[in-house]
């Protein structure tokens, strides 16, 4: 059946933010559907309000709408734009819960607008559980045994039915919380008590137990002729009971037989036509029983997902692609397999080779909460990688992680010599850890049965761990005399050469010239989707230790740029934003674009985005061989975040040519000693400060500089361990902890520039000639860490004077360090006096938020500067002031981490962001918050207690508030000092003083916006701790600063005048 | 298992993993080659192997522990015979008819006969020619509601129509099918006394014998992902698939064969039906077994074309 010629224009639905659990996956596969439709001819109408995707790009679709991902934004684009039908199986879940919105509220219905891939009914049966319940048990599949309950006679009742162990879950709380597998009733009774108290509905949701079963994933596609393939089979070493986004998995499955892997396969294509979903990708999850092979149904998703997105990447085949294609009509026989350009869709991918995923989790930035993984996915981002074997994929999974790992183990970075009770304990609960728990405890000479028992983690997969150990101790023994077979094992297991440096009492260098001696280096395979069954035709490569190399190295110019590796907290989506546009722009130059990068979710990972692709770890060694096949004209590290900047100057003292601001000059602005002399020559100004290598030293350089001061490790990302610190008495412990993330360096102090105005700029020199990309004035004030701060652009209080500061001191640093390509600096303005507070000569996390408020595409056009031409070759002749109004957002990831305080600090925490257009600071804001997820009130009770310091600047944000019909309503010490002031409010108790208090109200629904700022001790007891803890889990919007709650105020003074309107971004630059 | 032995001379993989880990193993492959002193390599590079008999085509191979000179190899290689022109399933058909009983071949002492099947009426009786055949093949027939008699593949067409089958079974098997004349000749025979079904080489046997011609491919088809597409209702069915010949497409046009399956791969024939006949072979291998389950379909259409036929 060809392509529908009865529609024309189609309406996507985005994911919006970053947020755990829906990463830049959605990108990937939104904009392969963007791709996909526009190739045939259709209009695209996209919605999403993340600004650091790829597909929000203008030229990605026809129509494009940064606005929330929200029903009423939804309806008001659809009523503008007029779609024919809407795709709502690309945007991940939030996709879809808005289009079953929308479809709700009648819209659909009412401007005649066809939902396509997936429609109402079979999202339903599919996400719900009694319906999908009733439908597997139609075709003879089972789930596991549940029901609900309300109350403990009915939790006996069920439980009767279900039989023990139970896994308790209760209904609406935030990352799992209050939940537990009970194995007799006494555990039951006291896991619901404690659900029942937690559940936002008094509701818990009693479960059959398959923990510790094996769990497997399979993507399937069908067509409407009712065709179906499997793309691929997934296995995830971590047993049922961790979240298969927090599980490592393995592509394809390892542990199944034919006659077990054809029974998944019939399932899921059981389940697809039952479900009844019609085109496009879904994921069926199961468990088997590993004693006799039973098998469950644990869920399905009727749309393309995370597993699908990896799926794509592990196997070459482009799901969401497909998918689209699908949607409109086409059947897979109808469709080229893009990788081989020969044969047809309709097929199902072979490998041979092995693809291992981690996640990358960042337990680090949320002590509060323990490293526990349960049913509740805690990861941010994940790693991917391709071996021959299992355990050349594991141990190069482990080095594309980015946690300082160069393997399994034996990396020198091994924490030796831990007790078995520890280790056993590791084993026992599942952490982000275990992996190399599984390690230590074979070295402490735990059996592996024992190991099995307590992991529940496959005997295959133990015995590929204890290969790795064998190997090991084989290296270990061979020591300096190792010879070439057994240098070549090693290698093919994965081990890298800093791992064999350690092994054998050396370092990483000798391995390397030990193994070029011996003439061992990687081979390049082809990942074409059919274990060359066909010639491939897109190049997409992965390294590993056999005989044949496939890599087609061509005579071309050609520029390799480096990724930024898994997604986490500080480097998100934004580094592979840019890394793609290089790409772009390579192209656009008729320059050979040589990709690498280790993560699936990434548009930069997709086989069309580059010439080539190289699906490698981000390490020195592994770069430098692509570099010596590859020989390329030139590096790009500069796009990639922290991951390629760690890596340039080792790369240049290779001789690798590095293109654009030369490492020297990154480490120039690096350097404490260097920048400090730089700032000095310029005539420039930074917050006092000093080092410390000891706490004596730091209580002296704090004396000396003056509280509030800001303590901070040296050689972290993200802020970590940065705290504030307001007087002595604190200084103490922070200092320790500073310490401590970052052992053997010193600890810098700065002052702290209380209540400063804080800006990011963006810039971009050729060498010559530097232009402000964008200034952005920071919502919150000082202290809060950039990436955390909502910003706005153009800046909205700066006066003239300090702007032309800014702009002198943009470009006289961005000359001084010779930058070439993008520049990014943070200023602070205290009483009218501009401060340095960094400066970072490489793309930063704003450049993609910069470019769609500007319309300059700023990473292509540093790209084009990075190969020679001056800004006015490639049409920059002056610095682009919007006189629209964009606002950028975090969002942040609180209600995953149970126990965590939802201050903003000066350490990074947050996930992704939102971006909100308008003519207005006020609607810009509006939209960004609603985007964020906060549901704004219009009316209602804002609830507002603030610390002694913030009362003065809290009055005029209060008298908004009431002056917009507000009622205020807060504790004594604020309470009285409106009332002082004129503003007449409501008290309400402190949660020390007694019921009801203020979370009883919060709880009641009696409050509908908190505002409340921290009053400078941690405590969890605390109650203002307990007020934003309430409101998170409630749902009650809530700002932690004053700026930010004057801002939320002028906001919803925006929407009590109007409700928001839509915009197209291509409208906003005729 | 799908048969009484191991049927490869060898087995090449590039990781082999000795610790095996499924509730229903019982042994490692190691062991099972052993017991049946097949060969086993590993730490290889397959991948370039592959590229290689892709690039070149199939080709005779030769594995040595004993010679370790390449040049030797090769030459003791070449002058292997080639399996083209070879008949291998005169090399591997059962010597006796046998019933299979639990997958263990249960040898018929006494004549074919018209009194070997015990379930008339209430089965489907069906002669199947052993060209090499696959254990699940007759599972599935008799799944079908089929009693199964499996003959040597020389079983001439009087002794089938003796037997007096409701249909007759053509079963899969090694090789190149042009010199099994004798198979040929007895299938020409049988067609329009019984409907026929055949897979793989009695599906190759089939094409002769409806007047058509087979060759070589260049490296075949192998597989458990080989899609081909049903022309009657245009549904693309994952197959299971190991050949190395095929019939001729255009050698059939003008006769009253009608493809009814094709490779979307290579495009290549992979079913057939005749317009007068009761005759549907496939290529490829609808009783998986290790493979993908979409075409069981066939043995249903088998047992349909017995309940109607009228003779």
């Amino acid at each position: 059946m060809p392509k529908r010629t009865d529609i024309k224009k189609i309406l996507i639905i985005g994911a919006g933010p970053i947020i755990i659990s829906q990463a830049c996956e959605f990108d990937y596969s939104g904009t392969q559907a963007c791709k996909a439709l526009r190739e045939e001819g259709y209009e695209v109408v996209l919605v999403n309000s993340n600004p650091a995707t790829i597909m929000t790009d203008p030229e990605t679709a026809d129509r494009t709408y940064i606005e929330p991902v929200t029903p009423e934004a939804v309806a008001k684009i659809i009523e503008k734009e007029r779609p024919c039908a809407i795709l709502p199986t690309l945007g991940g879940q939030t996709g879809l819960n808005t289009a079953i919105a929308v479809a709700e509220m009648g819209i659909l219905e009412k401007y005649g607008v066809e939902m396509i891939g997936a429609d109402v009914a079979t999202i339903k049966k599919a996400e719900d559980r009694e319906l999908f319940r009733d439908a597997m048990n139609k075709i003879g599949l089972n789930i596991p045994r549940s029901g609900f309950a309300t109350n403990l006679d009915e939790v006996k009742q069920v439980s009767d039915e279900i039989g023990f162990p139970i896994i308790v879950r209760p209904s609406f709380t935030l990352g799992g919380t209050g939940g537990g597998v009970a194995y007799n009733p006494e555990e039951l009774e006291s896991f619901c008590k404690a659900g029942l108290e937690a559940s936002l509905n008094t509701q818990v949701m009693l479960e059959q137990s398959v923990l510790g079963w094996k769990e497997y994933e399979l993507e399937v596609v069908r067509d409407k002729a009712d065709n179906v393939v499997i793309i691929c089979s997934i296995e995830n070493l971590d047993a049922m009971g961790v979240h298969t986004g927090d599980s490592i998995t393995v592509a394809p499955a390892q542990t199944l037989s034919d006659k077990e892997y054809q029974q998944l396969r019939n399932a899921s294509i059981a389940i697809l036509r039952e479900i009844g979903v019609e085109t496009g990708g879904s994921n069926v999850q199961f468990a088997i029983n590993p004693a006799d092979g039973e098998m469950i149904v644990v869920e399905m998703n009727p749309r393309v997902s995370r597993s699908s997105a990896l799926a794509s990447k592990a196997t070459g085949y482009p799901i969401a692609k497909i998918a689209a294609k699908l949607a409109v009509g086409y059947t897979l026989d109808e469709l080229k397999n893009d990788i081989t350009g020969e044969t047809l869709a309709a097929f199902e991918p072979t490998l041979d080779y092995c693809v291992v995923k981690i996640p990358r989790w960042t337990f680090e930035k949320f002590p509060e909460t323990e490293d526990y993984l349960t049913t509740a996915m805690k990861s941010v981002g994940e790693t991917m990688s391709i071996g021959r074997t299992f355990t050349e994929a594991l141990q190069k999974a482990v080095r594309s992680l980015e946690i300082g790992r160069f393997g399994l183990g034996s990396d020198g970075r091994e924490v030796d010599n831990l007790s078995k009770t520890d280790i056993e304990h590791h084993l026992v609960t599942p952490n982000s850890h275990r992996l190399f728990y599984l390690r230590q405890a074979m070295k402490a000479g735990i059996s592996l049965e024992a190991i099995h028992e307590m992991t529940k983690v496959d005997p295959w997969f133990l015995h590929q761990i204890k290969r790795i150990c064998d190997m090991e101790e084989r290296v270990r023994v061979a020591g300096k005399g190792i010879d070439a077979d057994l240098l070549k094992r090693a290698k093919a297991n994965g081990f890298s050469d800093v791992q064999i440096g350690v092994l054998t009492g050396t370092d990483e260098e000798w391995a390397r010239k030990r193994r070029y001696e011996l003439g061992i280096k990687p081979v390049y395979k082809l990942v074409d989707t059919c274990a060359a069954e066909f010639e491939a035709a897109t190049p997409y490569y992965y390294s590993t230790y056999e005989e044949e190399c496939e890599a087609r190295v061509s005579d071309n110019k050609k520029v390799i740029i480096l990724g930024g590796g898994p997604n986490r907290i500080g480097q998100g989506i934004e580094f592979d934003y840019c890394c793609v546009h290089a790409s772009f722009a390579l192209r656009e130059e008729g320059v050979e674009s040589i990709m690498v990068n280790s993560n699936p979710e990434t548009v930069s990972t997709d086989y069309d985005t580059s010439d080539k692709l190289y699906f490698e770890p981000l390490t020195k060694e592994d770069v430098l061989h692509i570099v010596e096949k590859e020989k390329p004209f030139g590096v790009i590290v500069q796009f990639g975040g922290q991951t390629p900047l760690n890596l340039a100057r080792e790369l240049k003292a290779a001789g690798v040519p590095i293109i654009g601001t030369q490492p020297e000059s990154i480490h120039r602005a690096e350097d404490r000693d260097e920048f400090q002399g730089m700032l000095k020559k310029l005539g420039l100004t930074q917050p006092e400060s000093g080092i410390a290598m000891n706490y004596d030293e730091a209580l002296i350089e704090a004396r000396r500089i003056g509280y509030p001061v800001m303590v901070r490790p040296s050689y972290v990302l993200g802020g970590r361990a940065m705290r504030v610190v307001y007087s002595e008495g604190d200084l103490e412990g922070f200092i320790y902890e500073a310490m401590e993330a970052s052992p053997g360096h010193p600890v810098l102090i700065d002052k702290f520039l209380e209540d400063a105005v804080e800006l990011d700029v963006d810039a971009i020199s050729d060498g010559k000639k530097t232009i402000i990309a964008g200034v952005m004035q920071h919502i919150e004030e000082a202290g809060i860490h950039s990436g955390d701060s909502a910003c706005v652009l153009p800046p909205m209080s700066i006066a003239n004077r300090l702007m032309d500061e800014i702009h002198d001191a943009t470009r006289a640093m961005a000359k001084e360090l010779g930058v070439v390509g993008l520049m990014n600096v943070q200023y602070a303005i205290k009483d009218n006096r501009l401060y340095i507070i960094e400066v970072n000569p490489r793309a930063s996390r704003t450049v993609p938020f910069v470019s769609k408020a500007t319309g300059i595409q700023f990473a292509k056009l540093a790209t084009k500067v990075m190969l020679g031409k001056t800004l006015s070759e490639v049409g920059l002749e002056t610095e682009f002031v919007p006189t629209h109004i964009s606002v950028k957002e975090a969002v942040m990831p609180f209600d995953r981490f149970p126990h965590v305080d939802t201050l903003l600090g000066p350490e990074m925490k947050s996930t992704g962001e939102v971006m909100g257009i308008s003519d207005d600071f006020g609607m810009a804001y509006a939209k960004a918050q609603i985007g964020s997820g906060d549901d704004l009130p219009t009316e209602g009770t804002v609830f507002i207690s603030v610390k002694e310091g913030d009362k003065g600047q809290m009055l005029p944000t209060a008298s908004l508030f009431k002056a917009l019909g507000f009622t205020i309503m807060a504790t004594s010490g604020t309470s009285d000092f409106l009332k002082k002031n004129g503003v007449a409010n409501v008290l309400v108790n402190k949660v020390s003083v007694g019921r009801p208090h203020v979370v009883d109200a919060i709880k009641n629904n009696e409050i509908q916006l908190v505002i409340n700022t921290p009053s400078g001790t941690s405590e969890t007891t605390h109650d203002g701790y307990k007020i934003r803890r309430a409101a998170l889990k409630y749902k009650v919007p809530f700002a932690t600063t004053l700026t930010g709650a004057m801002a939320v105020a002028r906001a919803i003074a925006r929407l009590k005048e109007e409700s928001f309107d839509v915009k197209a971004l291509q409208d906003y630059f005729v | 298992m799908e048969s009484s032995r191991i049927q490869a001379s060898a087995l090449i993989v590039r990781e082999y993993q000795d610790d095996y880990s499924n509730w229903n193993a019982d042994m490692s492959l190691a062991d099972y080659l052993k017991a049946s002193n097949v060969m086993g390599i590993d730490e290889l590079d397959t991948r370039a192997l592959t590229l290689h008999l892709r690039n070149r085509g199939a080709m005779r191979g030769i594995i040595s522990t004993d010679i370790t000179n390449p040049d030797a190899l090769v030459a003791k290689a070449k002058n292997l015979p080639s399996m083209e022109g070879c008949d291998l399933a005169s090399a591997v058909t059962t010597e006796k008819a046998y019933r299979l009983v639990k997958d263990i071949p249960i040898f018929i002492q006494e004549p074919l006969s018209n009194d070997l099947f015990t379930a008339r009426g209430e089965k489907k009786s069906v002669v199947a020619f052993d060209f090499g055949i696959k254990f699940n093949i007759i599972r599935l027939l008799e799944a079908s509601g089929c009693e199964v008699i499996v003959v040597p593949a020389t079983t001439p067409a009087d002794v089938v129509k003796a037997m007096n089958p409701d249909g007759i079974f053509l079963s899969n098997g090694p090789g190149d099918p042009e010199p099994v004349i004798y198979a040929v000749e007895t299938v020409k025979a049988l067609i329009g006394f019984r409907p026929i079904f055949g897979i793989c080489l009695g599906h190759q046997i089939m094409s002769i014998a409806l007047g058509g011609q087979t060759y070589k491919l260049k490296f075949g088809h192998r597989g458990g992902n080989q899609p081909v597409q049903n022309k009657v209702t245009n549904k693309v069915e994952i197959t299971s698939q190991n050949h190395g010949f095929a019939a001729d497409m255009e050698s059939l046009s003008d006769s009253d064969v009608e493809i009814s399956h094709i490779n979307l791969n290579d495009g290549t024939v992979e079913g057939l039906r005749h317009r007068v006949h009761p005759v549907l072979s496939v290529q490829y291998h609808p009783e998986a077994s290790p493979g993908p389950n979409d075409a069981q379909y066939l043995f249903d259409e088998f047992v349909s074309m017995m309940e109607h036929f009228t003779g």
